[in-house]
C-alpha cells in the first residue's frame, strides 16, 4: 500500500469512527434533558431511571469520542502537513471557537455526571442542557471548517501563497450553513433511530417494558420529527453543492454530460469509461428542476471538468444513493409513525411498528457515513477544493501503512468494547437503573 | 496579540502537565502501589479525578489548536519529524481516556476490569513518557530537516539519552503531583500516613530523574545547564522550586494538604519556566543551528488577532465554569480533614 492511499485511509477510519462517536454525543444529551426534565415536572422514578441509564451511555460515547477528537486534531498534522501549514491559521477559527465549546461541554458533563443529588436540581438540569448545546455548537463548528475545505474563502492565493488571510471570512464561507444544517439534522435522525431502535429491540422481548417504552419514545420523537425535516436541508445542500461544486455533483448523480432537462438518476451502475450509467431509473428534468428550480435548467456534466481534476464517480455516486435511499425510508417510518401517533393508536401496541424501528436501527448512522463519503470523496482530488490537491498534502514521511494498520486495529477493538459496554449497559437495565420493575407486585 | 497568544500556549501546557499530570500519576501511583492498597488508591483516586477528568484533557486540544492555528510552520515541523513519539502519545491517550471510563462505567463489574485496569495502568505511563520525550526533542536540536534517510530523520530526532531522560522525569513529576494531591484526598489518618510515605518516596524519584536529565544533557552537548544556570530569572526560579521543595519535605506531615498542592504546583511551574525561558522565543531548536521562533513564525497578523479575541472570549466562559466545578467537588471531601 502506497502511503498516499494509506494516509488517506487512515484519515477516512479515524473520521468514520469519530463522526459516530461525536453525533451520539451530541444529541443524547438531549434525550437525556428531557428524559430529565420529565423527572423534574411530572415525579415519575421511570424517567429519572431513564435518564440516568442515558447518562451512563453519554459519559461512554463523550469519552470515546472525546480521545478519537484528540487523535484527528494531531492526525491533520500528521498526515497533512503542507495542508496544515496553509490552511491551519485560515479555517482555524473555528476550531479554536470549538475548543471553547467542547471545553464548556467537558465542564458541563463533569457538573451533570457528579452532581446528583449535590446540586440544586434545576442548576443540575441545566448543566445536562448546556452539555447537549455545546455539544451541538462544537459539532456546528467543525463542520464549519470541514465546509470551507469544500468552499474555501477568506484568503487570496497569489503565486502559491496565502497571502491577505480573513478567519472570519473563511468561517463563514459559503457552504458553511447548508453542511451544518444537514450534518446537525444527520445527527439528531441518526442517533434518535438508534436509540429508538435499541429500545424497541428490549420492548419486544418484553423486558422492563415501561422503562423502555418511555425511552423509545424519547428517541423516536426526535429521530422521527428530524428524519422529515432532513429532505429540505438535503435540498438546500443540493443547490449550494451544483453551484459551488459542479464535480461534486455530477459524480454524485453520475451525470456524464452538460445537458438541459436532466434527468435524475436514481440507482444504476455508472460506466466511467463509456459515459453512461447502466441500469438507472430517469426522472427527466428532476434533477435540473433540483438543483436550479427549472426544469430546462442547465446541469453541468464531468465532460466541462477537466480530467485529472474528476472525483471517482462510483463511490461518491453509490454513497449519495444509499443515503437519500436510506433517508427516505426513515422518512417513511416517521410518516407511519406520526400517523399511529395522532390517528391509528392501536398501531402504537403492535409488534409490526416496533420491528420497523428495530431495522431501522443502523440505518441513520450507515446514511451517516454514506454522506460523509459523498462530501469527502467527491471533493477528491482536492483537499481544498480548487486550490490544494489531495496529493500535494500528504507528509513526506514514509510508512504511513504501519501507522494505518494500527490505528484501524485500534479503532476496531474500541468498536468492539465500545459495544459490548452498550449491550451490558442495556442488558442490566432491570438491575441497575429500572426501579419500577423492582416494586413489589400486588 | 502575539503574547497574549503565547500567554494562553504557555498556560495551557502548564494547566495540562498540572491538572492532566495529577491526573496521569493517578495511574502511574496505581501501577506502584502493592497489590493491598491498591484498590484504596484507586477509590481515592477516582473520587478526586472523576468530576475534572474530561476537562484536564482539553488543555493539550487548546495548545495544538494554538499552535496549528498561530504557529502553523512549528506544528507542522513537529508533526513530521516527531511523527512516531507522537502516535504513540495519541495511542496511550486513546487508550487511557477510553480504559479509564470503561473501567467505571461498565454496568457489570467482571473479568473485563482486568483488561481495563492494565490498560489504564501502563497508557498512563507511556503517554506522559512520550510527552517528555516531545517536549524535550523539539529543544535538543536533534530535529535534521535536511536528513534524507529514514532513521535520521524520524528516529533520531527524538530517540537521544536527552528526550528519553525528560521522558522519565515527566512520569515521576507526574506520580509527584498525584501523589501530593491525593494526600488531600484521604479519607482517615492511616490512609493519609500512607499516602505521605508515598510521597516522600516520589520526592526522592523526581529529585533521581531531575538529575539523569542533567546528566543526559551532558551527555548530549545540550546546554541545559547554561539555560538554566546562565539566566538570572532562571536561577531564580529553580532556587525558589527547590526551596519550596524543602519545605514541602518537612510540612508533609503537617495536616496542610492544599498547602501542599500549592507548593507542588509552584515548584512545576517553575521548572516549566527555567527549562522554557532560557530560550524563548524559540521552541523548536534543529540540528542545522536555525530554529524557529514563536514570534517570528507567528501566522499572519489576522489569523492571530483573531485567535487572541477567541481565547480571550472563551476564556471568559471556561475558567469560572471550571474553577466552580474543581471548588464544588472539593467540599465535601475536606469535611474529614478537619476533624
Amino acid at each position: 500500500m502506497d502511503d498516499f492511499l494509506a494516509a488517506r485511509l487512515q484519515m477516512a477510519f479515524s473520521l468514520g469512527f469519530h463522526i459516530v462517536f461525536a453525533c451520539i454525543g451530541m444529541v443524547m444529551p438531549f434525550f437525556m434533558s428531557v428524559a430529565h426534565f420529565y423527572w423534574l415536572k411530572t415525579k415519575k422514578v421511570v424517567y429519572k431511571d431513564v435518564t440516568k441509564a442515558w447518562s451512563k451511555g453519554v459519559a461512554i460515547f463523550f469519552a470515546t469520542g472525546a480521545v478519537s477528537g484528540t487523535v484527528l486534531s494531531f492526525e491533520l498534522g500528521l498526515l497533512w502537513p503542507t495542508f496544515m501549514e496553509h490552511a491551519g491559521p485560515i479555517f482555524g477559527m473555528p476550531f479554536s471557537l470549538e475548543g471553547t465549546a467542547f471545553f464548556i461541554e467537558a465542564i458541563a458533563l463533569g457538573f451533570y455526571l457528579y452532581g446528583w443529588d449535590k446540586l440544586n436540581k434545576w442548576f443540575h438540569w441545566f448543566t445536562g442542557v448546556v452539555v447537549g448545546i455545546s455539544g451541538l455548537l462544537s459539532g456546528i463548528l467543525v463542520v464549519a471548517a470541514n465546509a470551507w475545505m469544500n468552499s474555501p474563502a477568506g484568503f487570496d492565493f497569489v503565486d502559491g501563497k496565502y497571502i491577505n488571510i480573513d478567519p472570519i471570512k473563511a468561517m463563514f464561507n459559503e457552504a458553511w450553513f447548508s453542511q451544518a444544517l444537514h450534518m446537525s439534522v444527520a445527527a439528531f435522525v441518526s442517533t434518535g433511530f438508534a436509540v429508538a431502535g435499541v429500545h424497541a429491540v428490549m420492548i419486544l422481548r418484553g423486558k422492563n417494558v415501561l422503562f423502555h417504552s418511555k425511552a423509545f419514545k424519547i428517541a423516536a420523537v426526535f429521530g422521527t420529527v428530524a428524519a422529515c425535516l432532513q429532505p429540505i436541508s438535503g435540498d438546500i445542500s443540493a443547490k449550494d453543492v451544483a453551484h459551488r461544486q459542479p464535480a461534486k455533483l455530477a459524480a454524485m448523480e453520475a451525470h456524464f454530460h452538460t445537458e438541459r432537462n436532466a434527468p435524475l438518476i436514481i440507482g444504476g451502475i455508472p460506466d466511467t469509461a463509456n459515459k453512461k450509467v447502466d441500469y438507472a431509473i430517469k426522472i427527466p428534468g428532476l434533477l435540473s428542476f433540483m438543483t436550479t428550480g427549472d426544469f430546462n435548467g442547465e446541469v453541468k456534466g464531468l465532460d466541462v471538468i477537466p480530467k485529472e481534476d474528476h472525483p471517482p464517480v462510483a463511490v461518491t455516486h453509490y454513497a449519495f444513493q444509499v443515503m437519500v435511499g436510506l433517508g427516505v425510508a426513515m422518512v417513511l417510518i416517521a410518516l407511519l409513525y406520526f400517523l399511529a401517533l395522532y390517528k391509528k393508536k392501536q398501531w402504537l401496541k403492535s409488534r409490526w411498528l416496533l420491528k420497523l424501528f428495530v431495522i431501522a436501527t443502523p440505518m441513520g448512522f450507515i446514511a451517516l457515513e454514506a454522506g460523509w463519503t459523498v462530501t469527502e470523496v467527491g471533493r477528491q482530488p482536492w483537499i481544498i477544493n480548487g486550490v490544494m490537491r489531495t496529493s500535494d498534502a500528504v507528509t513526506p514521511m514514509p510508512g504511513i501503512a504501519y501507522s494505518f494498520y494500527l490505528f484501524t486495529a485500534v479503532y476496531i477493538s474500541l468498536a468492539i468494547i465500545v459495544s459490548l459496554l452498550l449491550y451490558r449497559q442495556i442488558t442490566m437495565v432491570g438491575k441497575l437503573y429500572d426501579s419500577t420493575s423492582k416494586l413489589p407486585k400486588n | 496579540m502575539i503574547y497574549v497568544v503565547i500567554v494562553f500556549l504557555w498556560t495551557s501546557i502548564l494547566l495540562y502537565i498540572l491538572l492532566g499530570g495529577a491526573d496521569f500519576g493517578a495511574g502511574i501511583i496505581e501501577l506502584f502501589t502493592s497489590k493491598g492498597n491498591r484498590s484504596k488508591t484507586r477509590k481515592t483516586m477516582y473520587d478526586a479525578i472523576g468530576p475534572i477528568w474530561e476537562a484536564n484533557h482539553m488543555w493539550l486540544i487548546i495548545a495544538i489548536v494554538i499552535l496549528f492555528v498561530g504557529f502553523p510552520k512549528i506544528y507542522t515541523t513537529v508533526s513530521i519529524y516527531l511523527h512516531i513519539p507522537l502516535v504513540c502519545m495519541l495511542l496511550g491517550i486513546i487508550a487511557r481516556g477510553t480504559a479509564f471510563v470503561f473501567r467505571n462505567y461498565d454496568a457489570v463489574k467482571d473479568d473485563m476490569q482486568k483488561l481495563y485496569t492494565p490498560i489504564f495502568v501502563y497508557s498512563s505511563l507511556i503517554t506522559p513518557f512520550f510527552l517528555g520525550i516531545i517536549a524535550a526533542s523539539s529543544v535538543s536540536g536533534q530535529i535534521d530537516v535536511q536528513a534524507k534517510d529514514f532513521l535520521s530523520a524520524y528516529v533520531f530526532s527524538w530517540l537521544n539519552w536527552f528526550s528519553v531522560s525528560v521522558g522519565i522525569f515527566t512520569v515521576s513529576i507526574c506520580g509527584f503531583l498525584a501523589t501530593i494531591f491525593i494526600i488531600g484526598q484521604a479519607a482517615n489518618d492511616d490512609d493519609r500516613n500512607f499516602f505521605v510515605r508515598k510521597a516522600r518516596r516520589t520526592i526522592y524519584t523526581v529529585m533521581f530523574c531531575g538529575a539523569l536529565v542533567f546528566v543526559a544533557a551532558y551527555q548530549e552537548n545540550i546546554p541545559l545547564a547554561n539555560w538554566i544556570f546562565g539566566d538570572t530569572l532562571g536561577l531564580i526560579a529553580i532556587i525558589a522550586a527547590s526551596i519550596s521543595l524543602v519545605i514541602m519535605f518537612f510540612l508533609l506531615q503537617r495536616k496542610k494538604p492544599r498547602f501542599l498542592r500549592v507548593l507542588a504546583g509552584f515548584q512545576v511551574t517553575m521548572i516549566l519556566f527555567a527549562a522554557t525561558y532560557s530560550h524563548f522565543p524559540d521552541i523548536v531548536l534543529l540540528k542545522n543551528g536555525t530554529n524557529l521562533s514563536l514570534l517570528i513564525h507567528q501566522g499572519q497578523a489576522k489569523a492571530i488577532d483573531t485567535l487572541g479575541y477567541a481565547l480571550l472570549i472563551g476564556s471568559i466562559f471556561i475558567l469560572p465554569a471550571l474553577v466552580y466545578l474543581i471548588y464544588i467537588f472539593q467540599q465535601k471531601k475536606k469535611l474529614p480533614e478537619t476533624q
